[in-house]
C-alpha cells in the first residue's frame, strides 16, 4: 500500500528552479533512500513533504489524503538532533504529546515504555548535553516515532556521527525498523549507507533536481557487514556511480 | 574531595587581591604619604560606617526600594517590548530607533526636569531607573529571541506547533541566558541611577546622604557609602546569578 506519494512536484525560489517534476512513492514498512549530492534539492523536497513549503506544482499525499503545504502531519529528523537543550530527554521525546496539550505526567507515561526498545533506558531525566551524539540521535528518532508511529522523514540522520558510531547506529536502526514496522524516507549522500538500509533507492540529480533512476534492492534485511563486501553490493554501487557519472 | 581543592584555592585569588589592596591603602595612610583629611584609611572608613550604620541602613533601604521598583518595571517593559518587536516586524522597524534614542538622553540632563514634573519623592527616580534598565533587557532579549534556531522552529512547525508554542518551547528558553546577561547590566544601572537621581534632588536615600557628607567634607563617610553602594550592587548580582542557575537547571554542569 502507498504510504506517502509525492506527485509531480516542482519548486523554485525566484528564477531558480530547485526540483522539477519529482515523483516518489513510499510504501508501508519500506525504507526508501533519496540519494543525491548536497545542494541538489533534497532538503527542499523534504520541506515540501513536511508541509513547510508550498510546491509550485504537484501534490503530497499521505495515505491517499492531500497534505500539500500542511505541516503537522509528518515529523522528521535531521543531522542535527534538534533536541531542546532545556528539556529532559523524556520531555523532548514526549514533545508531540505536549504540543497536543496532553498533561506532562500523562505524556511522560506514554513515552516511558519505548525507552528500552530505543536503547535509551535511564536517560529519561537527563538533559541532551549529557548524552553522546549517537544517543541523542536515538532520542530524536524516538521523538519522531512518538509523533507518527508509521512514517518518518530522515534527512542524513547519521552523517554527523563518527564512522564507528555511524556503523553501530546503522545496525541498530535496521533492527529497530524491523521491530517497529515504520516506513521511512531516508535522505543521504552516502551510497554505502543507502545500499545498507534501503529497499529502494531514488537518485536525485541535476539542476533542477529530477529523479533519474529508481533502484530496487532485493537483498534481505537486516543487512550486516558481510553484505558490504559482497559481489552484489559492488554491482549496485557500480550502477549508482555510473548513473551519477562518477 | 580531592577535586574540590583547586576549586577552593582558585576562589581565594580575588579576595586575596582585595585584601592586598586594602593593606597597601592602610600602609599608605599610616606612613602619611597622603594627607589624612583627603584619604582616610580603611580603618577610619570602617569606623565611619559603623558609627553611621543605622542612618546608612535607612537610606539604603530607600534607595533599594527605588532601584528594585524601577528595575521590576524596567524588566517588565523591556520584556514586553522585546516580545512585541520580535513578533511584529513593523513594530520593530518603527520602535527600535526610538528605543535607541532613549539611551542618547543623558540621565543627568533630564533628572531635574523629572523632579520639576514629579516632585522630590520616588516617582521621578523610578522613571529614570526604568529608562536606564529597560534598554539592556529589550536589546538582549530581542537578540536572544531572534537567534532562535530556525531548524528547531521548522521542526516544531512540522509537528503542528502554533506560534505561541514555538515561543514557549524554543524562543523563550533559548533567550534566557541572553536575558540574564542583560539583567546583570540592568541591576548595576538601577543602583547607580538611583544614587545619581538622588544627588539631583531628593529627601532620602544614599545619594542624598552622599551630598550631605560631601558638603561637610566627611571623606571617611564618603568612602563608607561608596563601598556600601558597590556591596549592594554585588549582592543583587549574586542574587541574579543564583536565580539564573535555579531557573536554568539544564545549564548546571555535573
Amino acid at each position: 500500500m502507498e504510504k506517502l506519494q509525492v506527485v509531480h512536484v516542482t519548486k523554485s525560489f525566484g528564477d531558480n528552479i530547485i526540483i522539477k517534476d519529482v515523483s516518489i512513492q513510499l510504501r508501508s514498512h519500506e525504507i526508501v533512500c533519496l540519494l543525491g549530492a548536497s545542494g541538489g534539492g533534497k532538503t527542499t523536497l523534504f520541506h515540501i513533504i513536511a508541509g513547510l513549503h508550498q510546491p509550485d506544482a504537484g501534490q503530497v499525499l499521505l495515505d491517499g489524503r492531500d497534505i500539500t503545504g500542511r505541516p503537522g502531519q509528518i515529523s522528521y529528523m535531521l543531522q542535527k538532533d534538534l533536541l531542546l537543550p532545556e528539556k529532559t530527554i523524556e520531555d523532548n521525546v514526549a514533545l508531540a504529546f505536549l504540543l497536543q496539550g496532553v498533561k506532562k505526567k500523562e505524556a511522560r507515561r506514554r513515552v516511558a515504555e519505548y525507552f528500552p526498545e530505543f536503547g535509551l533506558e535511564g536517560t529519561q531525566k537527563q538533559y541532551p548535553h549529557q548524552l553522546s551524539g549517537g544517543m541523542r540521535q536515538r532520542a530524536a528518532l524516538l521523538r519522531t516515532y512518538m509523533f507518527s508511529n508509521d512514517i518518518a522523514l530522515l534527512d542524513e540522520p547519521f552523517s554527523a556521527l563518527d564512522m564507528m558510531t555511524k556503523r553501530s547506529m546503522h545496525q541498530w536502526f535496521l533492527n529497530l525498523m524491523e521491530k517497529i514496522q515504520m516506513s521511512a524516507l531516508f535522505i543521504t549522500h552516502d551510497i554505502d549507507e543507502a545500499l545498507l538500509l534501503s529497499d529502494r533507492i531514488y537518485l536525485l540529480r541535476g539542476h533542477p533536481g529530477t529523479i533519474t533512476k529508481e533502484l530496487v534492492l532485493h537483498e534481505p534485511k537486516p543487512r550486516g557487514g558481510d553484505f558490504e563486501l559482497s559481489e552484489e553490493f559492488r554491482y549496485y554501487k557500480s550502477i549508482i556511480l555510473n548513473e551519477l557519472g562518477l | 574531595m580531592k577535586r574540590k581543592l583547586p576549586n577552593i584555592t582558585s576562589k581565594l585569588y580575588a579576595p586575596a587581591a582585595i585584601l592586598m589592596l586594602l593593606l597597601v591603602w592602610q600602609g599608605v595612610c599610616m606612613m602619611d604619604l597622603v594627607p589624612g583629611y583627603m584619604l582616610p584609611s580603611p580603618e577610619q572608613v570602617w569606623q565611619a560606617f559603623v558609627s553611621d550604620a543605622p542612618l546608612l541602613m535607612r537610606h539604603a533601604v530607600y534607595t533599594l526600594q527605588e532601584a528594585i521598583a524601577g528595575l521590576l518595571i524596567g524588566i517588565g517593559l523591556g520584556f514586553v517590548s522585546a516580545v512585541v518587536m520580535d513578533r511584529f516586524q513593523t513594530v520593530y522597524r518603527a520602535c527600535y530607533p526610538l528605543v535607541i534614542l532613549t539611551q542618547t538622553i543623558p540621565t543627568v540632563a533630564i533628572a531635574p526636569l523629572l523632579v520639576l514634573w514629579f516632585g522630590y519623592e520616588m516617582t521621578p527616580k523610578i522613571i529614570l531607573i526604568v529608562l536606564a534598565t529597560f534598554f539592556p533587557i529589550t536589546v538582549g532579549l530581542l537578540d536572544g529571541l531572534r537567534s532562535a534556531d530556525q531548524d528547531t522552529v521548522d521542526l516544531l512547525r512540522a509537528m503542528g506547533a502554533n506560534r505561541r508554542q514555538i515561543f514557549t518551547y524554543v524562543k523563550l528558553p533559548g533567550a534566557m541566558s541572553y536575558f540574564f546577561a542583560s539583567l546583570r547590566i540592568s541591576i548595576s544601572y538601577s543602583i547607580v541611577t538611583a544614587v545619581i537621581s538622588e544627588w539631583l534632588g531628593g529627601v532620602q536615600g544614599l545619594g542624598v546622604y552622599m551630598t550631605r557628607v560631601k558638603k561637610s567634607y566627611n571623606f571617611d563617610k564618603m568612602f563608607a557609602v561608596i563601598f556600601l553602594i558597590s556591596a549592594l550592587s554585588l549582592l543583587l548580582m549574586w542574587l541574579i546569578d543564583w536565580i539564573s542557575k535555579k531557573s536554568m537547571p539544564w545549564k548546571r554542569t555535573d
